[in-house]
């Protein structure tokens, strides 16, 4: 059985092609203006990559911001639910998942099997996620990928207060006029994302062990930050950035033996 | 509905030497009967928020009051009132002049001030009625003292009105205050039935009469019938969510601008919205007020009111409510607008949790300023609060 899950964030779009218990082909494009297009894109971009045709998928699942553009989905589902099934796929002892993506970050508890026991987002602000990154990276004029290796350099976290992204962003302007290291700088920032993010786990209650998820587990600078904060170690998975979409992928094929 | 609620207005917005009548604005939770046992029309400025909301009016109200000198962090109502009262716009014209202001801060603290601003614009007597808040009784001190403003708010409105007050005329407005909250008690109970014949969305709806009018012959006789139409749905196993699965329930005030949006998104889900603690908020203090000594009871009734108490309280009243109801989940609103309603929620939701053992989602957005209404985030975290409960 062959199934694709599409994740449509608010940065990036993901796509992965699961056939029976294998994860074949995946990928991840920009998402830009268009959700409707980024979803058919990466659709056919991963059946490219796998050398599948459509005719030859059973299911789709859509999820992410943009799961509802995804016309050609059988079913949009949340990425909670997919991260949920796709990190206990990737890691089947997992209780909890830090996800960080481009526009949210959100902490979930699953039980033995995966499914989602309680979850918690961020409110309606950026802080705390991928974008506020990227401001960050701009601001610094440093190559985002950078970033996480950067901070690991750091002799003192430089220290970040505000809790908005715009006004965040002043900070690191009047710290980097004050001559502030940028690796110190950008030490804080994740000391800053951790402890948002750290402060929401803990309204459901994280449980061991944890894995972190979404395209900003890519910056060891943030897992560690995190680590430091919950007091434990954090399992971050080479599929990381691809987490929701192979969630997607997996109850799209759940779903398609029950049927 | 629409037509007593527009009869309602008219006459409050009649000339008053044609009415004759004097016009008292009166906060949501205040005691309103003894007004209308001296003839005056109450006019609440709450309702009225809660129109703005709905028609989508609050952006504009609350940037108004803004643009005044108000903080972005005070009630929505309280901006939307305090900037249609300026501006003499905003649904149906703007509310009638006051000739006096009736506030009991039993519902919050923001309504001193409120009422204090619009006293000062109108130049009309403030009746300030302060109900301590009860964290875990009601003590001799606090009935006291709540008892002896009783006898000062009679007074007051004898002075505004020019009148004696009539206090066999007050006995029986009071038993109407008491029949219509028990029938709208009874109308939320059909909700008891699987599947439920209406859904809170409904009883934010009906809500305005118990709310403006309780005290006259015209709730009773509404309630009266709309209760008869339920049970009337019960019988024929009509729901109001069709296929309903989910039972859950509802905390905190009604997203206004978003009531068709909201409930939409539960029915999609086949989750039906059975009761809340808001509309059920008309009905809570019914074990403390009595028909035969209305005014006696008065004092007790308005004080222990579901917000005048503290979080333990809050918590036990909704695990009644989910226990009642048989309520799958809850959903609770936490509300930028009103503080004394969303402080303590996250404790509420660790202790329904923890009792219970039932799932709650909570949603942040306004009941009145759509500036803090993300839809996007909020339908993920709903469809999510779904995907859990299957």
């Amino acid at each position: 059985m062959i199934t694709v899950g599409v994740d449509v964030g608010s940065i990036s779009a993901k796509a992965a092609l699961i056939k029976d218990n294998s994860i074949i082909a995946s990928r991840v494009i920009l998402t830009g203006y268009n959700a409707k297009n980024a979803g058919e894109q990466v659709f056919e971009g991963v059946l490219a990559d796998a050398g599948v045709q459509s005719s030859e998928v059973d299911a789709i699942i859509a999820t992410g911001y943009g799961r509802n553009s995804v016309t050609f989905a059988d079913k949009a589902i949340t990425e909670i639910t997919c991260h949920a099934a796709g990190a206990h796929f990737l890691s089947p002892g997992v209780r909890s998942i830090i996800d960080i993506g481009g526009q949210d970050s959100k902490a979930i508890v699953v039980d033995e099997t995966g499914r989602v026991l309680d979850f918690a987002m961020n409110d309606k602000c950026a802080a705390g996620t991928g974008r506020f990154l990227e401001v960050m990276a701009r601001a610094l004029e440093v190559d985002l990928d950078a970033f996480g290796n950067m901070s690991l350099e750091a002799d003192k976290a430089a220290s970040i207060s505000s809790l908005c992204t715009v006004f965040a962003e002043s900070e690191v302007i009047s710290l980097i006029s004050k001559g502030e290291r940028r690796r110190n700088i950008i030490a804080g920032i994740h000391e800053s994302i951790a402890s948002r993010v750290v402060a929401m786990g803990n309204r459901i209650g994280l449980t061991e062990p944890v894995m972190m998820t979404g395209g900003v587990a890519k910056n060891i600078g943030v897992v560690r930050a995190l680590e430091k904060k919950i007091n434990t170690s954090i399992s971050v998975s080479e599929n990381a950035q691809i987490t929701g979409a192979i969630g997607a992928g997996l109850i799209a094929r759940d779903r398609a033996r029950n049927n | 509905m629409k037509e007593i609620m527009t009869e309602y207005y008219i006459e409050a917005k009649s000339p008053k030497e044609q009415t004759g009548k004097k016009i008292a604005w009166i906060t949501s939770g205040g005691p309103v009967e003894p007004l209308i046992a001296m003839d005056a029309i109450p006019v609440y400025p709450e309702n009225y928020g809660a129109m703005i909301g709905a028609s989508k009016m609050g952006v504009d109200l609350c940037e108004k009051a803004e643009s005044m000198g108000y903080a972005s962090d005070l009630c929505s109502y309280a901006r939307a009132d305090i900037a249609s009262a300026v501006i003499n716009g905003g649904p149906i014209g703007g509310l009638p002049e006051p000739d006096m202001l009736i506030c009991c801060n039993n519902i919050c603290g923001t309504v001193l001030k409120w009422y204090e601003v619009q006293a000062r614009y109108y130049n009309v007597p403030l009746f300030i009625l302060d109900t301590p808040l009860c964290h875990t009784e009601y003590s001799p001190e606090i009935k006291n003292y709540v008892e002896a403003q009783v006898m000062e708010y009679i007074k007051f409105l004898e002075e505004v009105c020019g009148k004696k007050f009539d206090y066999d005329r007050m006995e029986e407005v009071g038993s109407l205050s008491v029949r219509g909250q028990e029938l709208w008690q009874a109308v939320l109970d059909t909700t008891m039935n699987r599947p439920a014949p209406m859904t809170c969305f409904d009883a934010f709806f009906h809500l305005a009469l118990i709310v403006t009018l309780r005290g006259t012959q015209t709730v009773v006789d509404y309630y009266e019938m709309l209760l008869a139409e339920m049970n009337q749905r019960v019988k024929d196993g009509i729901s109001m969510v069709p296929d309903e699965k989910y039972r859950l329930l509802w905390d905190n005030l009604p997203i206004w601008y978003k009531t068709r949006w909201m409930s939409d998104k539960f029915a999609e889900h086949g989750a039906c919205l059975v009761a809340d603690t808001y509309t059920s908020g008309w009905c809570s203090a019914l074990k403390y007020m009595n028909t035969d000594d209305f005014l006696g009871s008065l004092a007790e009734g308005y004080t222990r009111i579901f917000l005048n108490c503290g979080t333990d309280q809050m918590a036990e009243n909704i695990m009644a409510l989910a226990e009642k109801y048989s309520a799958d989940g809850l959903v609770i609103h936490s509300n930028r607008s009103c503080k004394p309603y969303s402080l303590g929620q996250y404790d509420i939701q660790k202790i329904v949790q923890k009792k219970m053992n039932i799932p709650t989602l909570i949603i942040e957005a306004d009941m009145v300023d759509e500036r803090n209404f993300s839809e996007s985030q909020i339908e993920t975290r709903i469809d999510a609060f779904i995907e859990m409960l299957k």
